[in-house]
């Protein structure tokens, strides 16, 4: 792993406690861990499918460090492992998730990293892309017609969804009736086998908002605390009624798409080489050593435990029970199911 | 249709004053009902079926949103998560198809997708249906697009009581449903509607009127032209039972049948294509279930298998069925 | 496809018309713009031309009958469609009875088309159609006919191209076995076919042929639908009912003088022949009140116990077996019982039995005794509990209680039974008690 230039004067916590900046490391390096046991039960043959999120920690610990919890709405795509994890959900729920076990939030039904959780306040969702953000935008709605206030919607996608029809009626009518709402772009320079530059002419997402009437604003989403103040940032306004926001985090998605995706076929090991200087994991290490917040050991201990955790987590979901058959008949409609119905 | 004064316990309305009466009460008695849709606030509803809400209950519950089908119901799938009690109008059912999307693939599933712990109390409204010279974008019935899909409700009443007892009874329901007013039927169609609030549960049928000889299933428009073909044959001796389904999915399959065992002959009538329509169903149905009761080929008029009726007089009368090919279809069936 | 034609309006102000004649008779073939009925009004008389080209299918009002303006009139069927029409659309039309006589018709009369398919050969003809028949049943016509033992063939369909509907095998069903027999007799005895066989066979027959009447030795006797109707009812009623028989022989001296005081009174004021045969039956009817399991049926849910009396008299013709019935026969007196009876008879002997002359029965009676015979051993109609006989009257010498000779008119009756429903004891009891009913019958009395 290529050494980054970790040298900085000094550092902007931007109101942290160092409590705070050990738990974002935490999160960073729990996601990271729970994203490649998903890989490894995989290469196992236990679980059929995983889908990645390495590049993203940095983004998605210091979103999950502006959430508040218990008050706002989290709208995620499936890549934000670290986000569900950084709001509440616990390894043992993820994992779950990847087995597909009935005690799983949804049953086992949906696909790894699709997660759900009422108590969390996490949005069911589903794998096309954008169709979530037209939901977040209702439920923005909701929260501002209750007239409650403090709270708001967070809303996440990757570049790639910011094509989508459903994703442009949604900032729209957003910005229309400035609703508690903070649009996310986690960009990762790819949609699947897609470059940025033939997804949009404009490369800087972040600049539409002011073609909706709402602020934008672009962050390196490799910082955790630089995305930790973007994001309570714009978070801030919308509970507050400054109304929506668009924010824009740049990062990169170092694996393929997922297990069955070949990422060599559009891209150079060159290209994720070196892009894997800025990995965001190991920066964050280096400045919370430096900075001393963290010493090396404290680290290492750290790590030690979020691989306990998640092994704990993976040996707890493993052992429960698949849904069984009678389980594909229930939830259909309210009550009980019907043939022809 | 009986015409009769109005009396204490019920009023005399057409269609549309079924709608508007029964999304004005809802409104007024659940403050967790919204409406939205293109033109609903400030206009009221092309059909006016909203005028004046704007009014009275605030712009923050009657939403003009912008032209974005696909958002209009999206938003609303939000919101119905989130706790509110949404209805969502799509202007015309020929605008439909942006929201499939939203409508198959997401309202449908919330509650499967999440085992249960999300649901989705969503109404989506929309005019449907021809003989208004409505041509190719203001005439298409699209219940056979979605009655496919498990997790969706569907909803065609066709007089005013059923109007308001339905559309009350979607507004219960913890599923999303999709409420389909038949255009035509709006002004067109007058009856009785009792006064106060009362649901007729989706999923039961009604016989307008009973036969021995043959069995008609309809809805929609097409059940106010078979039943006025079914009670002129009376004139020529023949019995024909004429049974409105007033809800599509789910459908009173039991009604049908028992229908279907006393008469031996099913003509299926409606507005829709035929392939692959509602009789599509109907029919694989009946013959799974009561082959041994019938004694003749079971029937479907329906419009021929071209993509829309034209706006041309004659192409719209081609695709409709008329009263008289319903009789001379009831006609025929009975004397087989 | 089929037209419908409509009483046109001769004239502006006119409302309803008159069909002064028919011009086409059902089966009649038509062209377009071909006159096919003559229509008249008060103002005027026109002849009607055909808007199509095709066979006349029905013909819905009769000549002379007034409808208003736009009145189905008649069905026409397009070309293609006539040719499966016509053997079943003759015996269907209203037309048809007046056919023979009706020479005057500028039309061919449709006996000609009837026969046309008719001289195809009786026999293979005939299968065909059955064939025709059981395939295009629909399911409920399957399921109604295998629910009531019904053979399909034996029904005549008033469906669309003489279709068997649903209905038409409920009622067969309701008119129990021998109605089918019936039906199928009455259809074989249409004017249509009899105007069609009868020169089939007066030409030399097919040589390998010959009929029931004539069966020649060393030929085949082909299966009319009758005969094969009664061959099933015989097979399914002997497979299915155990028969059992006994026999008593009666002391009907009394009855015979009776009976011989009455007769000629009986033949004047009413015109038929008073033999023993009402008499018997009244002794029957009592005996059947007496003992009402004899007055049953067996079913898989239970023996039902008929509460009518719809007394069968078995009649034997040249060429086949009717029984009609006599409807609520314990409510005729002996004189009744003579009336209807001999209005059954002769109506069988003329082939003029209609379906509900053979519906319904719930015990037979068959008088055996004609040519001589002494005891025989019937088959249970279908339905039935019993089938009681009349064998012939003897004079004898018998010896009385008091153990002197005297000679006695003595007639054996026979019964074969159901021992599904009736054992020995009711039968026995039953026809001890019908012998002490008829012995005590007689000299004096009135009918």
């Amino acid at each position: 792993m290529a050494k980054t230039d970790t040298k900085t004067a000094s550092l902007d916590r931007h109101g942290l406690s160092d409590d705070q900046l050990r738990e974002i490391l935490r999160n960073m390096l729990l996601q990271r861990q729970l994203d490649n046991r998903g890989f490894q039960l995989n290469r196992q043959g236990k679980v059929p499918f995983a889908l990645g999120s390495e590049g993203h920690e940095a983004l998605q610990a210091g979103a999950a460090m502006a959430f508040h919890r218990g008050r706002d709405v989290l709208a995620p795509y499936y890549r934000d492992l670290g986000l569900a994890v950084g709001i509440g959900l616990s390894p043992y729920e993820i994992m779950l998730s990847i087995f597909a076990r009935a005690e799983d939030h949804n049953g086992g039904r949906q696909f790894p990293n699709h997660y759900s959780s009422k108590r969390a306040g996490l949005m069911s969702f589903s794998s096309i892309l954008a169709a979530h953000i037209p939901h977040a935008v209702g439920a923005a709605y909701a929260l501002k017609y209750r007239g409650e206030s403090d709270r708001a919607v967070l809303c996440t996608c990757g570049d790639g969804t910011t094509s989508e029809g459903e994703w442009h009626e949604s900032m729209n009518f957003a910005a229309i009736h400035k609703l508690p709402f903070v649009m996310l772009v986690e960009n990762n320079q790819w949609a699947i086998s897609t470059p940025l530059s033939k997804q949009m002419a404009q490369p800087e997402i972040w600049k539409r908002a002011a073609g909706y009437g709402m602020p934008g604003r672009r962050f390196n989403g490799f910082d955790p605390l630089e995305t930790y103040d973007a994001v309570n940032e714009a978070m801030d306004r919308a509970r507050s009624g400054g109304g929506p926001s668009l924010i824009e985090g740049t990062c990169y998605r170092y694996l393929a798409h997922s297990t069955d995706d070949n990422d060599m076929t559009y891209r150079t090991r060159e290209e994720v080489r070196e892009e894997r200087k800025n990995d965001p994991v190991p920066r964050f290490e280096a400045i919370l050593i430096e900075h001393g917040v963290m010493s090396a050991q404290d680290v290492e201990a750290m790590r030690k435990d979020v691989l306990r955790e998640t092994n704990e987590a993976t040996d707890a979901a493993e052992a429960m029970p698949y849904p069984q058959a009678a389980d594909l008949y229930t939830h259909v409609y309210e009550g009980a199911w019907q043939p022809w119905q | 249709m009986a015409v009769s004064s109005t009396s204490a316990a019920s009023t005399l309305m057409n269609n549309v004053e079924a709608v508007r009466a029964t999304l004005y009460e809802a409104m007024k008695n659940d403050d967790r009902t919204v409406i939205l849709g293109e033109d609903v606030g400030a206009r009221g509803n092309v059909f006016l079926i909203t005028k004046d809400f704007i009014g009275e209950f605030g712009e923050r519950r009657v939403i003009d949103t912008p032209i974005a089908e696909a958002s209009i119901v999206g938003i609303a799938v939000g919101m119905a998560m989130e706790g509110l009690r949404p209805i969502a109008e799509i202007q015309f059912a020929d605008f439909i198809y942006p929201a499939f999307n939203q409508i198959v693939g997401e309202a449908a599933k919330i509650r499967y997708r999440s085992n249960g712990e999300y649901t989705c109390p969503l109404v989506i409204r929309t005019p449907y249906g021809g003989g208004v010279r409505g041509a190719l974008s203001h005439s298409v019935c699209v219940e056979a697009l979605f009655y496919h899909v498990p997790g969706l409700k569907i909803v065609a009443p066709s007089f005013p009581a059923d109007v308001k007892g339905l559309l009350n009874a979607a507004i219960d329901d913890p599923d999303p449903v999709l409420f389909l007013e038949h255009k035509k039927t709006y002004r067109l169609i007058k009856g009785e509607v009792p006064d106060g609030h009362y649901t007729i549960p989706l999923g039961k049928a009604n016989v307008l009127k009973q036969g021995t000889q043959l069995s008609v299933v309809s809805y929609g428009l097409y059940v106010h032209w078979a039943l006025e073909a079914a009670q002129n044959l009376e004139a020529e001796g023949l019995s024909v039972e004429v049974i409105d389904l007033r809800s599509i999915r789910p459908m009173d399959k039991s009604a049908i049948l028992q229908s279907v065992e006393k008469t031996r002959k099913l003509l299926i009538v409606h507005e829709d294509n035929k392939f692959g329509g509602i009789g599509a169903e109907i029919s694989a149905m009946v013959a799974e279930e009561a082959l041994f009761h019938l004694d003749a080929p079971i029937r479907r008029l329906c419009a021929p298998d071209v993509p829309a009726m034209g706006y041309a007089l004659p192409l719209e009368e081609e695709y409709m069925s008329s009263p008289a090919e319903m009789a001379q279809a009831m006609r025929d069936m009975v004397r087989f | 496809m089929a037209t419908t034609i409509t009483m046109p309006q001769l004239g502006e102000t006119v409302t309803e018309g008159t069909v002064a004649q028919w011009l086409k008779r059902v089966g009649d073939s038509v062209e377009k713009y071909e006159a096919f009925v003559e229509v008249s009004t008060d103002k005027v008389n026109a002849e009607v031309p055909s808007p199509v080209t095709g066979t006349i299918r029905e013909v819905l009002v009769k000549e002379g009958e007034t409808v208003a303006t736009g009145t189905p009139i008649a069905v026409i069927d397009e070309v293609g469609a006539a040719p499966a029409n016509a053997p079943s659309a003759a015996p269907a039309a209203p037309a048809v009875p007046e056919a023979p006589p009706a020479s005057a018709a500028p039309s061919a009369p449709p006996a000609q088309t009837a026969s046309s398919n008719g001289a195809r050969g009786n026999g293979a003809g005939a299968a065909a159609d059955a064939d025709a028949v059981l395939r295009g049943a629909s399911p409920a016509v399957r399921r109604l006919a295998r629910e009531h033992h019904i053979d399909i063939r034996t029904i005549r369909g008033s469906g669309t191209n003489g279709r068997v509907t649903a209905d038409d095998v409920l009622t067969a069903a309701r008119m129990g076995p021998s109605a089918a027999v019936g039906q199928a007799i009455a259809s074989a005895a249409s004017p249509a076919e009899a105007a069609a066989a009868p020169p089939a066979s007066k030409a030399a027959p097919p040589s390998g042929t010959s009929t029931y009447g004539e069966p020649i030795p060393g030929t085949i006797v082909p299966l009319n639908q009758a005969r094969r109707i009664i061959a099933e009812r015989m097979v399914e009623s002997k497979h299915t009912a155990p028969h059992a028989w006994s026999m008593v022989e009666i002391d009907v001296t009394n009855v015979w003088k009776w009976r011989a005081r009455e007769k000629d009174r009986f033949e004047r004021e009413t015109g038929y022949k008073l033999t023993l045969l009402p008499f018997f039956m009244r002794a029957v009817v009592e005996s059947l009140a007496a003992f009402p399991l004899m007055n049953a049926r067996f079913t898989p849910d239970g023996i039902y116990v008929n509460k009518d009396v719809n007394l069968g008299i078995a009649i034997g013709l040249a060429t086949n077996l009717v029984v009609p019935v006599i409807k609520h026969a314990d409510q005729l007196s002996i004189k009744g019982l003579a009336i209807a009876g001999g209005e059954l008879i002769d109506k069988a002997r003329r082939g003029k039995l209609g379906v509900d002359d053979l519906a319904g029965g719930t015990f037979t009676v068959n008088n055996n005794g004609a040519n001589g015979s002494w005891a025989s051993a019937p088959i249970i109609n279908g339905g039935q509990a019993g089938i009681v006989t009349m064998e012939t009257v003897v004079k004898k010498p018998v010896v009385r209680d008091d153990d002197s000779i005297a000679i006695r008119q003595m007639m054996n009756s026979c019964l074969s039974l159901d021992h599904r429903v009736v054992d020995g004891y009711v039968a026995s009891g039953f026809l001890a008690d019908l012998k002490r009913r008829l012995e005590k019958m007689g000299p004096d009395g009135a009918l």
